[in-house]
């Protein structure tokens, strides 16, 4: 306890790093997801592909993707940017199929109403069939969110600063409570980023009383 | 490219492959330790989870628990460990079992779930004691859902099991820290690029097992 009241500063550091390695993976994410969920939702011959791809890249271990991007990107090994798109790349891996799974779920009843009133194409599209997927969307989004909270800290051991970062110090330097902060600490970011998320998502579709179970 | 070409180098230097620190040793603790972890959390997991479906007591904790083990960050569960415990096998072990526990327990509790009421309503009315339902009925129809669970759990542990070696186990993050350490980047991409291969393997052969498990239970 000692030792995190007199590292607040450190702590309060590590965690604004942390959410600038996590918060552009996540929202990159998204806006990668939507245009290829949505090709996947559209046409089953790219859905097997997209869908399996993407399944594939999740099943990638988190710390060898971080030391491999570097030789494809041409950059750094403790460069953010690598951290980044490795973050986003899981990301996208995860949300591309209930981005998928959102927009094909929307009842077909709907939809067609929604023609039958002389609505096509891209109308259909954004204002009709993608509101109603937001409940499903938010869904998905915070799992990912979630697991990019926590996945970052992995990119500690290579020396990035982050929350992971107090892993490796309290390891070396033999500090339990350093350790346990970064525990706590990426717990509640994620809890709190995941609550967030769900409240924007209720906000944007206030009809949607009950949340989508994930 | 050349970057790849001097790991593949690396990895395909039969050298690398022999001797105690070998890559063929790494690649066999690292599968051994993936298996042992897998054991331990299937033998508490499956049982737990066929309860809690079977029962439908629980429900909540198990999503609880799933949730929770997606937070919370592997590195800083095997370091934690690892300074309470000390160096070597039985820290990561234990944190990797903690991870790999919720995934299993949801495809068992999942599996026995999904299975409808009028199934196992129609095996009781033959006169089938609960476990008879459970054993004959519930586990079999759900062993898709199940390996779904096993699934996701073993590609948690394959990835964890690199971050062991920073806690001194043994594995193939054994040759990605020796290299970050020496400023060896062909032989970090080499460690690097044979667990993805192993992970993929592993998974394909996971991926092909749900589904079979999936129709035959259909």
């Amino acid at each position: 306890m000692q030792w995190i009241l007199a590292n607040g500063q450190l702590l309060l550091q590590r965690t604004l790093e942390h959410l600038s390695l996590a918060l552009p993976a996540v929202v990159l994410a998204l806006l990668l997801s939507l245009p290829l969920g949505w090709l996947a939702a559209r046409f089953s011959a790219s859905r097997w592909l997209l869908v399996s791809g993407t399944g594939l890249l999740y099943a990638i271990p988190s710390l060898p993707l971080f030391v491999m991007l570097p030789a494809i990107l041409g950059t750094g090994l403790r460069s953010p940017i690598n951290v980044v798109a490795a973050l986003t790349l899981y990301g996208v891996a995860l949300m591309v199929r209930s981005v998928s799974d959102a927009l094909r779920a929307v009842d077909p009843t709907v939809l067609d109403a929604a023609k039958a009133q002389g609505m096509g194409g891209w109308r259909l599209t954004f204002g009709v069939q993608l509101p109603l997927a937001i409940p499903a969307l938010t869904a998905g989004w915070r799992v990912v969110a979630v697991s990019t909270v926590s996945l970052v800290t992995v990119s500690g051991v290579l020396g990035l600063p982050s929350l992971g970062l107090l892993f490796v110090d309290g390891f070396q330097r033999g500090i339990t409570e350093e350790i346990v902060a970064g525990l706590v600490l990426t717990v509640v970011l994620a809890v709190l980023l995941d609550q967030l998320i769900s409240l924007l998502g209720r906000l944007l579709a206030p009809w949607a009383r009950r949340a989508v179970a994930a | 490219m050349n970057l790849f070409a001097q790991a593949l180098a690396w990895v395909f230097d039969p050298a690398n492959w022999a001797g105690p620190d070998g890559l063929g040793i790494r690649l066999a603790e690292h599968l051994g330790y993936t298996a042992l972890i897998l054991a331990i959390s299937a033998v508490v997991g499956i049982p737990l989870g066929y309860l809690v479906g079977h029962t439908g007591r629980g429900r909540n904790l198990v999503v609880l628990l799933s949730g929770a083990a997606r937070a919370l960050p592997s590195l800083g569960l095997v370091t934690l460990l690892a300074l309470w415990l000390g160096l070597g096998l039985p820290a990561p072990v234990i944190a990797m079992v903690v991870l790999a526990l919720p995934p299993i327990l949801a495809g068992g509790y999942a599996g026995v779930d999904a299975v409808p009421r009028t199934v196992t309503d129609a095996a009781k009315a033959q006169g089938m004691s609960p476990l008879q339902v459970l054993t004959k009925v519930e586990a079999p129809l759900g062993l898709g859902l199940l390996m779904g669970g096993v699934r996701s759990a073993t590609l948690q542990v394959v990835s964890t099991v690199m971050l062991a070696a920073y806690v001194s186990a043994g594995g193939l993050g054994r040759p990605l820290f020796l290299g970050l350490k020496t400023q060896d980047y062909p032989m970090m991409l080499g460690a690097s690029l044979v667990t993805i291969a192993l992970a993929l393997a592993l998974d394909v052969v996971l991926a092909g097992l749900q589904r079979w498990f999936a129709r035959r239970g259909r």
